[in-house]
């Protein structure tokens, strides 16, 4: 394995190497392991950041046009910087935040998973291995957001998140497959480079849509944007790594990555742009709704991604610096705010924001961190947000359609998070202090370590950013642009009017906070907003679909035994008719021979009529017994020896089993179906036979094809060292279909022994 | 329920000749009619047969194993005679070997027939599985 291949294997292998340890650690040692590989793996990626792309192929199907590997450029080290740096300091929070609880080993091993996941999808060179990641991604955010799995509402929240992401998941895969057969390549640097075949593509429009659907559920876009702030239910550092600074912006790794391809055309901007910026509008209203310090923290992570949706949208060469700047800024004062609003969690009892103020002087380092967070939030000189907020609005004036409701919105939302900024911190740690369940004090070093490295790194990077920039964000916007960006970071760009707009920005959303409670309120009081929310119509799907499934079950398992047979007799009976009659197939054979060996049917009819009109229900067993001998005897006067003996024995072991059984239920006394039921099944049985009956006839007239049978026939010596043609196909030409049918056979045995487990003595060895 | 009398002193041979005949089955199958299919069947019938006259607890004891794990025999032996076939790199799974011994008697060794002795294995484990769950004995 050369060195490439290896170095952008080893940080996932690392991970999963370090979850199975983990798993066999004690909760109190988990947490340290695991933010001790995530550090490794952070420090792994430090080295190769900023460096050329590296890329490396592990895996191919070449039957299939599948070439797989893993490719590490601007944009993927980014988001792999984020994901193990914000992933070391979440797990060494967690050890301590969940200190003492026993579930803190499976918290970290999923956690781990999840980190594996999460750098696969970034890292990933082709459309295959990053829907593989992807959907391990959801499925790991699922069993964390049901952490507290006896709580109800955590198994509602993980369920609506699983299903909405896992059916953007499914959307996504067929767009990416379509996007893939249009390129003729799963490689993801093979499909930018085949853009114009991408687009040229007649299924290109559908496929782009199925991307964006993916794209848009994985970043809770409206109107999926519901999910995340359910999600809250999960632990606070699940929501400060998942549900903030990584998983949710998967989706815009995804845009960003097919924006080479997807960038100029005017469907997907202008889907993008105002999607995004709806999405941006509606979680800045909801989160002044709420008191919850987790789900206004929510619905600002919301509008971040609704913000970097738009951006996607706007003309790549403006918007792409603007986007990963953005990204980053966001990605450390969210994941900042929200280990802090856990700690506040933590110490005080209560996570209500109106419940919560003046905690300044109770506990400083966590107010300091909370407030740098928050002054990068709102975008104030010196810090990184400041930065942020000036490209994003440089990017939104230069818009080329609507710039100007685009600006507006920008403004818009960029006014909601400076007052939800004021919120987080000015409220809660200045001004009067109410008293709290618990007495609140600074959390262990372990958790604030996050909070703190995050906020003081918004700070040292807004004071030099062209550091950052020339570092690590002009190389993730060359990935989306396909060149080296033009324009670059500053903290200061001179007077321009875009200072003015964010003056009037930070003015502005400091009013918003003085008025917080009244406006918060007064949306509160709105119950519009609750009865006609896409939330709501999820809950209605939801309910639709087991009302439906329960009419299914109840029509088709109603427990009648008989019921069951002739509903399978009669589908068995009219697949075939359906079939002849639809295709004109019914046909009599050309020159029917009658044979005298044919006699031997005789038996057959004369043991059905006898089933047919036997009294006893062990008489019939018998009769029908009759019937398998005269199959038998068929098959051994037409040279089937082989088959003969199996129809031979199979009948002995019906006869046996049936009589056993009979002679434990009480049925054994005579036939109780009324004369109505009696023709009923009569009707079932002459469809059955004669559905059979015209089946084998167009079997009989059409011409045989001899080709087979002579193969085997030839080579069944020379191939198979065996005179018996048929045990030799069996055990040796055909010997894969029959090892997977024993299989089903032991799998039966299985599922009957489970199923009669309850009725029958348990089996085990005699003694 | 008691087995009559007739029963319960016939079942050795109830039991133990239909075992014999289901291994020459399964020995002649591959140049007769025959094979592990048949064989198995034929070893389950009198197992069954045995389990009415003397009771599942002594057709228990007589297999030695419970039938869930005969199925599990059954399988490995199967799956496993195919990796064989490796010996030789260019073959497929299951590309069954022969080897043809010098010896005075004509004894040809392959592993088809471990193949067919795994189905052996799981038509006995499969059968004598269900009928005992189903036919339920306190």
């Amino acid at each position: 394995m050369h060195a490439p291949e290896l170095i952008l294997l080893l940080p996932l292998l690392l991970g999963i190497a370090a979850a199975i340890v983990v798993a066999c650690l004690r909760p109190a040692q988990a947490a340290p392991v695991g933010a001790a590989t995530a550090a490794v793996c952070f420090a792994l990626y430090l080295g190769l950041a900023g460096g050329a792309p590296v890329s490396a192929a592990f895996w191919a199907v070449p039957s299939l046009g599948v070439s797989g590997g893993l490719r590490l450029d601007g944009l993927a080290a980014l988001f792999a910087l984020l994901i193990t740096g914000i992933g070391t300091l979440v797990l060494l929070y967690a050890g301590s935040y969940l200190k003492g609880d026993p579930r803190l080993t499976r918290l970290v091993v999923l956690l781990l998973v999840f980190m594996v996941a999460m750098l696969g999808s970034v890292t990933a060179n082709d459309v295959i291995t990053l829907f593989i990641f992807w959907e391990l991604t959801s499925l790991t955010s699922f069993f964390l957001v049901a952490y507290d799995h006896e709580k109800l509402e955590a198994r509602k929240a993980a369920l609506q998140a699983l299903l909405i992401t896992g059916g953007g998941g499914l959307a996504l895969l067929a767009g990416l497959i379509l996007v893939a057969i249009a390129a003729g390549t799963t490689s993801l640097t093979g499909i930018i480079a085949a853009r114009e075949a991408v687009l040229a593509h007649p299924a290109a429009v559908p496929a782009m849509l199925l991307v964006i659907l993916g794209a848009f559920t994985k970043s809770a876009q409206f109107p999926f944007h519901f999910w995340l702030p359910n999600a809250m239910a999960a632990p606070t550092p699940v929501s400060a790594y998942l549900h903030s600074a990584t998983m949710v912006k998967l989706g815009i790794y995804l845009l960003a990555r097919f924006s080479p391809v997807y960038g100029d055309e005017a469907l997907w901007q202008g889907l993008l742009t105002w999607t995004g910026l709806l999405t941006a509008l509606v979680a800045a209203v909801l989160a002044f709704r709420e008191t919850d310090l987790k789900r206004v923290l929510a619905y600002t992570t919301v509008t971040a991604l609704g913000t970097l949706t738009m951006l996607l949208g706007l003309a790549p060469e403006l918007s792409a610096m603007a986007a990963v700047t953005f990204l980053t800024v966001h990605a450390l004062y969210k994941a900042a705010l929200f280990l802090t609003a856990g700690i506040l969690d933590h110490e005080t009892g209560t996570r209500d924001a109106s419940a919560l103020g003046g905690l300044r002087g109770v506990m400083p380092w966590t107010a300091a961190a909370a407030v740098l967070a928050a002054l990068s939030m709102a975008g104030l000189p010196p810090f990184l947000g400041f930065v942020g907020k000036e490209i994003v609005y440089e990017a939104a004036v230069a818009a080329d359609g609507g710039a100007g409701l685009i600006v507006l919105g920008a403004f818009l939302v960029n006014t909601a998070g400076v007052a939800i900024a004021g919120l987080l911190s000015w409220r809660i740690f200045f001004g009067a202090r109410p008293a709290t369940p618990k007495a609140p004090h600074d959390p262990p070093i372990a958790m604030l370590a996050g909070p703190v490295v995050l906020a003081t790194f918004g700070l040292l990077a807004g004071l030099a950013p062209s550091l950052l920039g020339g570092w690590l964000l002009d190389g993730a916007a060359a990935s989306i642009l396909g060149h080296p960006p033009t324009t670059y970071l500053a903290l200061w760009h001179g007077f321009t009017p875009i200072l003015a707009l964010s003056v009037v920005t930070v003015l502005l959303g400091a009013l918003l906070t003085l008025f917080w409670p009244r406006l918060m309120r007064g949306l509160q009081a709105s119950r519009a907003l609750d009865r006609f929310g896409p939330g709501h119509g999820y809950d209605r799907a939801l309910a639709g679909i087991v009302a439906c499934a329960e009419a299914t079950t109840a029509m088709v398992q109603h427990g009648s035994l008989r019921g069951y047979i002739r509903l399978l007799l009669l589908v068995a009976a009219l697949g075939p008719l359906v079939v002849l009659i639809a295709y004109d197939g019914a046909a009599w054979p050309a020159d029917p021979v009658l044979d005298p060996r044919a006699l031997a049917f005789g038996m057959i009819a004369a043991g059905a009529v006898a089933t047919a009109i036997a009294r006893g229900t062990l008489a019939a067993v018998m009769a029908l017994g009759l019937v398998g001998f005269g199959a038998a005897i068929v098959f051994l006067t037409f040279g089937a020896p082989d088959v003969a003996l199996t129809q031979f024995t199979v009948e002995v072991l019906l006869v046996v089993i049936l009589a056993t059984v009979l002679l434990r239920l009480p049925v054994h006394g005579r036939d109780t179906r009324t004369t109505r039921q009696r023709s009923g099944d009569a009707v079932v049985a002459v469809v059955m036979g004669s559905s059979v009956a015209l089946l084998l006839l167009a079997v009989l007239a059409a011409p045989f094809d001899p080709r087979l049978g002579d193969w085997f026939g030839q080579n069944s010596v020379p191939g198979g060292h065996g005179q018996n043609v048929v045990n030799v196909i069996l055990v040796d030409f055909r010997a894969l279909d029959t090892l997977g049918e024993i299989a089903v056979l032991a799998i039966a045995a299985f599922a009957v022994i489970a199923l009669l487990r309850g009725v029958a003595r348990p089996l085990r060895r005699g003694n | 329920m008691h087995a009559s009398l007739i029963l319960r002193v016939s079942a050795p041979l109830l039991l133990w000749v239909p075992l014999v005949i289901s291994f020459y089955l399964l020995v002649r199958g591959h140049n007769a009619p025959g094979g592990g299919f048949v064989g198995g069947l034929v070893a389950a019938s009198g197992l069954v047969f045995f389990a009415m006259a003397r009771g599942q607890t002594a057709a228990l004891a007589v297999m030695r194993l419970p039938p869930a794990s005969w199925c599990g025999v059954g399988l490995l032996l199967a799956a496993g005679s195919g990796f064989l076939a490796w010996l030789d790199p260019s073959a497929g799974y299951l590309t069954h070997r022969w080897w043809f011994p010098d010896l005075p008697v004509k004894l040809p060794l392959n592993t088809a027939f471990i193949f067919d002795v795994g189905v052996y294995l799981v038509v006995i484990g499969t059968i004598t599985a269900m009928v005992f769950a189903l036919v339920a004995e306190d």
